[in-house]
């Protein structure tokens, strides 16, 4: 079957059979198991009031244990375990893990991704928060929004063609067709740089990829928060005489750095999880090896599942702080 | 600002000037892919796409017509014709008759040729070329020509890549599997999430808060944990790798984000209104249906742009479960990976590869730049 045709199926199955079941699970509640008439009807109104919730919730919690909550598990399972053959695995406690941390591939990736959790968060919140209060403060600032929260809509490897021909390399006795060698040649640089190859500042140029990204993300974030502070204090400030800069970083920034926060952890999240950009550009090559490339290459390159698993877990080990925190916040924020 | 402050500030320059900066900085990278990829194999390498609205000075290395075609004259055997291919504008300024020595004359002087004879090149790429003997050999005199050749822009990268069937590097193919796994993995979330959604915002059942908590932790769990356990599940209930596979992943991966947006909504609409139906006598189902579903017309909207960018955009998942070994279900992202790997030099095949792919995202960004940022506003864990 052609699979488009099997994807338009797909699409009248899935939308029928979600609304067929929440039709008739709630149709067999209120009919047959608990009608809402003869001597019990009030007792089992509230009985199918019990029951309902779990009704409209059974499929999403399916899901959701299924393909997010079970693998949490299943993963911390897979790297204490060895693969043997015939779809067999022996316990080997911490042994994936003692592989993996004397390969100083991991090591070169954990520095990496310390380094990236250090730069793009903080110049994407820097760059985001720059942007917000420059467009707020013209007539066009809608516009340059716009502009700069484009790149959001562009995937990753979208974007890795789109810098790799910023950072292109055209032999010395050639016209450089790369800005950044083109620049590097017109302020007096010797001969053009393989930049991807550097090591160091490789992985720079890379996070520059996903700092242009997230600046529009923080931008909008930050825009939002930045409109919202209260007029009165700025304008308070100004009769006391503060010039700009004050009214920004003293009077401003204290009052969004709830939001400042936020901004900055979900970029770290992003920056975790950071895959397609160094997949596409080097591949993790010349020292740009990151967490979550080096695990594609245990688990899919390697068939190392142990390492390739043990690997996910430093990477959910890192995410939980945030994940305990943004819970933690919901559940204050409920009661 | 300004009102309050009385005057307008001395800063108002300083703003303007620095957000258009960033603006153009921003863009400038976008731009010089969507440039190059409506520019010739031959301008792409010879220079810079910022200059492509300049003429360009190349060298070029051209052959006259070869002996067979020589015509006998007053004497003379003579060749003539026009150096470059018919269409292209290029005024020739300088020339030569070996590759050490590209510039020996001026556009309009006759030349020496080494076989003897002589050779004239006119600016406009005419040229003759006579002897008193015939021309022997098979093929034509090479000439070594430096001109300047006007701005030119085509469409032939778009053709060759999204409409040649032969091509096997083509677009086209991976365009449609793309877009076979975006919509269904768009659609079926929306519909799972609202439901639970609606659950946890109007439905009163013990355990709920903690049901939201446990959501809001999933929000945040890397997918990479998932690939292999998944895969594992996928092959075990004899799913393997393809399109079913990858819509249930993303559904199972955009779910957490679908029910926090749509409760975070949900929650939010007037409660008189639900409380009125409930009244009247209406179930939950249809208060759902009536009242709620198109009620969060916005915060649907909000996650459908969301999780349509996700899954066009999406290596990972594309790689782990849908595309098998006969590389039949690629989607575009993988097809332009493998580009970088096979043709990393030819920008005009990956410009324009990586074009096809981001057009769709742009224009709807640009369409439902509204309902995103609203998304990320009510998406972003306060």
């Amino acid at each position: 079957m052609h699979p488009a045709l099997q994807g338009l199926l797909t699409i009248i199955i899935g939308v029928s059979g979600c609304i067929g079941y929440f039709y008739f699970s709630n149709q067999f509640l209120d009919k047959v198991l608990f009608p809402a008439k003869g001597v019990n009807a009030g007792r089992n109104i509230n009985r199918a009031n019990m029951i309902r919730p779990w009704l409209f919730l059974l499929p999403a919690l399916l899901a959701l244990g299924l393909y997010l909550a079970y693998p949490v598990v299943e993963t911390l399972r897979l790297s204490l375990t060895e693969r043997l053959p015939g779809n067999e695995s022996a316990f080997v406690g911490l042994a994936n893990y003692q592989q993996m941390f004397s390969e100083p591939k991991f090591w070169e990736a954990l520095k990496n991704n310390m380094l990236w959790l250090l730069i793009v968060p903080a110049l994407s919140t820097l760059f985001g928060l720059l942007a917000a209060q420059l467009s707020d403060r013209v007539f066009w600032g809608n516009i340059a929004k716009s502009l700069i929260f484009m790149p959001m809509a562009i995937s990753f490897v979208g974007a890795a063609v789109i810098w790799k021909l910023v950072y292109d390399a055209r032999p010395i006795d050639q016209d450089q067709i790369g800005v950044l060698n083109a620049l590097y040649i017109y302020f007096g640089g010797d001969a053009p740089q393989n930049w991807l190859t550097t090591p160091f500042w490789n992985s720079i140029l890379l996070m520059v990829v996903l700092v242009w990204i997230q600046t529009g993300f923080a931008m909008v974030i930050l825009s939002a928060a930045l409109r919202g502070i209260p007029e009165e204090t700025i304008e308070a400030a100004i009769i006391d005489g503060a010039n700009p800069f004050q009214v920004f970083f003293k009077i401003k920034v204290p009052q969004i750095m709830g939001t400042i926060v936020v901004v900055w952890t979900t970029i770290t999240i992003v920056v975790l999880k950071v895959f397609d950009i160094v997949f596409a550009m080097t591949n993790g090559q010349w020292e740009t090896q990151v967490l979550a490339n080096y695990m594609y290459d245990k688990l899919f390159r390697a068939n190392d599942w142990g390492v390739g698993s043990a690997s996910a877990m430093i990477i959910m080990l890192l995410v939980t702080p945030i994940l305990v925190w943004n819970v933690y916040n919901v559940r204050k924020e409920m009661k | 600002m300004d009102s309050v402050v009385g005057k307008k500030s001395s800063l108002t320059w300083a703003v303007h000037i620095s957000l258009l900066l960033l603006v153009l900085l921003w863009l400038f990278p976008t731009v010089g892919l969507l440039v190059s990829s409506f520019r010739t194999t031959d301008q792409i390498a010879t220079s810079g796409w910022w200059n492509s609205l300049t003429p360009s000075v190349q060298n070029y290395t051209l052959r006259a017509d070869p002996p067979e075609k020589q015509i006998e004259k007053d004497g003379k055997f003579v060749i003539e014709g026009n150096l470059f291919d018919k269409g292209t504008e290029a005024v020739i300024s300088v020339w030569g008759v070996s590759s050490q020595e590209i510039s020996t004359y001026k556009a309009g002087e006759t030349g020496e040729l080494r076989d003897g004879g002589t050779v004239m090149v006119a600016p406009n790429g005419d040229y003759r070329m006579e002897n008193i003997e015939a021309f022997d050999g098979r093929r034509g005199q090479r000439l070594f020509v430096t001109a300047e050749t006007p701005p030119e822009f085509t469409t032939n990268n778009y053709e060759s890549m999204l409409l040649d069937e032969n091509n096997n590097e083509g677009m086209a193919k991976a365009f449609f599997n793309t877009l076979t796994v975006t919509i269904p993995a768009t659609i079926i979330p929306i519909l799972i999430a609202a439901f639970a959604a609606y659950a946890l915002a109007w439905m009163d059942f013990p355990g709920r808060a903690l049901l939201v908590a446990f959501v809001v932790g999933l929000l945040v769990v890397p997918l990479q944990l998932a690939l292999i356990p998944l895969l594992k599940f996928h092959n075990e209930i004899g799913l393997g790798k393809g399109y079913v596979g990858v819509w249930l992943a993303h559904t199972g991966f955009g779910l957490p984000l679908a029910i926090y947006l749509l409760r975070n909504y949900m929650v939010g609409l007037p409660r008189d209104i639900i409380e009125n139906a409930k009244v009247d006598g209406a179930t939950d189902f249809q208060i759902f249906i009536k009242i709620i579903l198109p009620l969060s017309f916005p915060a649907l909207a909000s996650f459908a742009i969301f999780q349509f960018l996700w899954t066009w955009n999406d290596l990972l998942v594309a790689l782990v479960f849908l595309i098998d070994s006969t590389g039949e279900t690629t989607v575009m992202t993988k097809q332009i990976v493998e580009l970088l790997g096979t043709r990393g030099g030819n920008w005009e095949v990956l410009a324009t590869a990586a074009f096809v792919s981001i057009a769709v995202p742009i224009a709807m960004f640009f369409m439902m730049q509204k309902y995103l940022v609203r998304g990320l506003l009510a998406g972003s864990v306060k």
